[in-house]
């Protein structure tokens, strides 16, 4: 087993105060983590701070490969067509993964490469997002709420990409809020908790 | 073990109540020293020293406009300190002095600037002159101006008083390059410039006690300020916590 | 790898610069505004003109290259792509040296390329063009730097224009006063040497120490 992500005693703080409490964990090729907790608990903080978005105020995260972060926001440019978009994401990150079309119609856009991004729906975006992905594979993934705005069809999707990329060695941490992942690996679970108010 | 203790001390220092505690303890020791120092020298400076003979009176506003000018300096070095010790150690009562520094040093660039103008009307026949030390001077003022700009702009008050510390370690390279540059300038353009404080050096012997104590006065001064500032700074952000309402209700 | 992630970033700024069109006209038409409007303000004397000549390109210069300042990060902030830029494996600050040289090919290139057009419309010597543009060569690129800087600095702010304005003004004062004393002198028919290896040494060191300043404020601010 490949460690990929570990966490020992980190948590973020916001104006002084910890938006959670501390958090250990350690993920492994092949492994699932889904982060779990009430609204404003602070999950898309703590995936920000495992994809070294954010720093953590205490404790350490180390990552021993490199990381994808999905999060609420689109991450590509409007102006730019999917195509490009697909194709910047692939220069940036180094990938050597599909190429922008089979991937557009692996997340179920197909055709729609030259259509800017700003004119997708909001579940198309968030296809796109998967799309970038599979065009610039990385071993660990980082979804905030990666179901979000998918129809069921978006959603088994998801569960699909998540089977083939736990299947191909990677490891995913993911949060969600109704729907949990289908898939047959376990999912290690994480209960997150909004730090108490200390004086 | 030394190393340790101090550390350990710092931290302490680092937690807001004590912190307060000392603030609350230390500012009016210094705002007495100052009130003293202060008497001594404006008594000194308005009633015991001579007029000078070419500038009669007007010349003893001095003892207000080089203190202050020197303070504007020096309180940016201690900006620039608790900058340092900020962003290293991310303490949070440190930031916050850092931040309270900043009005303070704006006030006495200020100062410097107004009471300099007052000085250059009857001494040169002019409020303002694009001298190098004026023109530095002006710039630290908006350098200042800008600290305190970017730290009111944030709503996450740690957050903005981060980013203000890196604006302040920004400033203090860039100040020296600036007042070279601009001391170039002006021999560059100026054909003859006035020297301003071309009698200074030879300040004879009877004119300095008092530029003495009222050094020493606006130094004691921004320490007390300094400490207060920060003292309300921190009891306004943490108006909610647990330790501010203790002490609320111990006054009360 | 860094060199691949940044000329990416190059290659979509510029694209989508070019797809905005109107924006990468804005320096020049600022330019020749300030070119336009000066004689008719100071009036059309030979000798005044050519005596503010340097300063009004260099600050026609400033101001364009100011113009573009507050979109520089925001639009990434907002659409999640700036974040990405902590995920990936290129240090953040290769990126902001990246982003800030498609400013400074959208802002400041055009404005070279055309300054020795109105360097003769405000009859400044001949022999000082060249110089004038060494000049802007050398110092628009300390503007990007410090723009870039105040721009990451002021991100995380609601009223960031006009903070951003008092931030840069003190920083660029040193580049101004070289670089139009090196044209000013120049065309005095002196060298300009010492004030060009000046505005040199202000390039190394803002390249040395402002993409560090720039990112780590960046940081601050995405969190």
């Amino acid at each position: 087993m490949t460690r990929m992500l570990e966490a020992h005693q980190a948590t973020f703080a916001r104006n002084g105060e910890a938006v959670f409490t501390a958090v250990d964990l350690a993920l492994d090729a092949g492994q699932a983590l889904i982060v779990l907790g009430p609204n404003g608990c602070g999950k898309t903080t703590l995936l920000r701070m495992l994809a070294g978005i954010l720093r953590p105020w205490q404790g350490k995260v180390i990552r021993h490969c490199q990381p994808a972060f999905l999060g609420h926001l689109p991450a590509f440019k409007g102006d730019l067509s999917c195509r490009e978009n697909l194709a910047f994401q692939r220069r940036f990150h180094g990938g050597t993964g599909l190429d922008e079309n089979r991937a557009l119609a692996r997340v179920g856009l197909a055709g729609l490469g030259l259509r800017p991004a700003r004119t997708l729906s909001a579940g198309q975006k968030r296809r796109l997002g998967l799309a970038g992905l599979l065009v610039a594979p990385r071993p660990l993934w980082l979804l905030d709420e990666p179901y979000a705005s998918l129809d069921d069809v978006g959603c088994e999707l998801v569960d699909r990409l998540l089977s083939d990329h736990l299947s191909e060695g990677g490891a995913v941490a993911l949060s969600a809020h109704q729907r949990k992942p289908v898939i047959d690996v376990d999912l290690v679970r994480l209960e997150l908790a909004a730090a108490e108010v200390v004086s | 073990m030394i190393w340790k203790t101090i550390k350990v001390n710092f931290h302490r220092l680092g937690s807001p109540p004590t912190f307060y505690r000392l603030a609350e303890v230390l500012a009016p020791w210094l705002w007495g020293g100052f009130a003293v120092c202060a008497a001594i020298g404006l008594y000194q400076a308005l009633y015991v020293v001579p007029p000078d003979y070419q500038q009669s009176d007007s010349f003893r506003i001095l003892y207000i406009h080089v203190p202050s000018a020197w303070q504007a300096m020096a309180g940016y070095v201690v900006m620039t300190i608790l900058a340092v010790i900020a962003l290293v150690w991310r303490i949070r009562t440190v930031e916050i002095m850092a931040m309270a520094g900043a009005p303070i040093g704006a006030a006495f660039t200020f100062i410097c600037l107004a009471t300099g103008s007052l000085w250059g009307r009857p001494m040169w026949g002019t409020w303002w002159a694009w001298d190098a030390r004026l023109t530095s001077m002006l710039v630290l003022l908006f350098i200042y101006l800008g600290i305190m700009g970017l730290y009111a702009a944030f709503e996450d008050r740690r957050k903005g008083a981060r980013v203000a510390c890196i604006l302040i370690l920004v400033g203090i390279v860039n100040i020296p390059i600036i007042h070279f540059s601009v001391e170039w300038w002006t021999t560059l353009h100026q054909g003859a410039t006035i020297r301003l404080f071309s009698g200074e050096s030879t300040l004879h012997e009877s004119m300095m006690p008092p530029l003495v104590w009222m050094t020493i006065a606006v130094k004691l001064m921004f320490g007390a300020a300094l400490l207060d500032r920060a003292r309300n700074d921190l009891l306004d952000q943490d108006r909610r916590k647990g330790w501010v309402q203790s002490r609320l209700g111990e006054t009360a | 790898m860094i060199v691949r992630s940044m000329s990416a970033l190059i290659a979509r700024d510029l694209r989508l610069a070019i797809r905005h069109g109107g924006e990468s006209l804005m320096p020049l038409i600022f330019l020749f505004s300030v070119i336009i409007l000066i004689p008719l303000g100071v009036g059309p004397g030979p000798n005044l003109l050519a005596a503010i000549a340097p300063g009004m390109i260099w600050v026609a210069a400033l101001l364009a290259s100011l113009l573009a300042l507050e979109n520089l990060f925001r639009p990434d902030l907002d659409d999640g792509t700036l974040e990405q830029w902590w995920v990936g494996q290129c240090p953040a600050g290769a990126l902001v040296v990246a982003r800030l040289f498609s400013h400074w090919l959208i802002t400041a290139v055009p404005v070279i390329v055309f300054a020795p057009l109105a360097a003769q419309m405000l009859y400044l010597p001949a022999e000082a063009l060249p110089v004038l543009v060494l000049s802007l060569l050398i110092g628009t690129p300390i503007l990007s730097l410090v723009g870039g800087l105040a721009a990451a600095l002021t991100l995380g702010t609601n009223r960031g224009s006009v903070l951003l304005s008092i931030l840069v003004f003190p920083l660029i004062v040193p580049v101004l006063i070289f670089a139009t004393g090196a044209v000013s002198a120049a065309a005095d028919g002196m060298s300009a040497r010492a004030h060009l290896g000046l505005l040199g040494a202000l390039l190394i060191l803002a390249i040395t120490l402002v993409p560090l300043a720039t990112s780590a404020a960046l940081r601050l601010n995405i969190e």
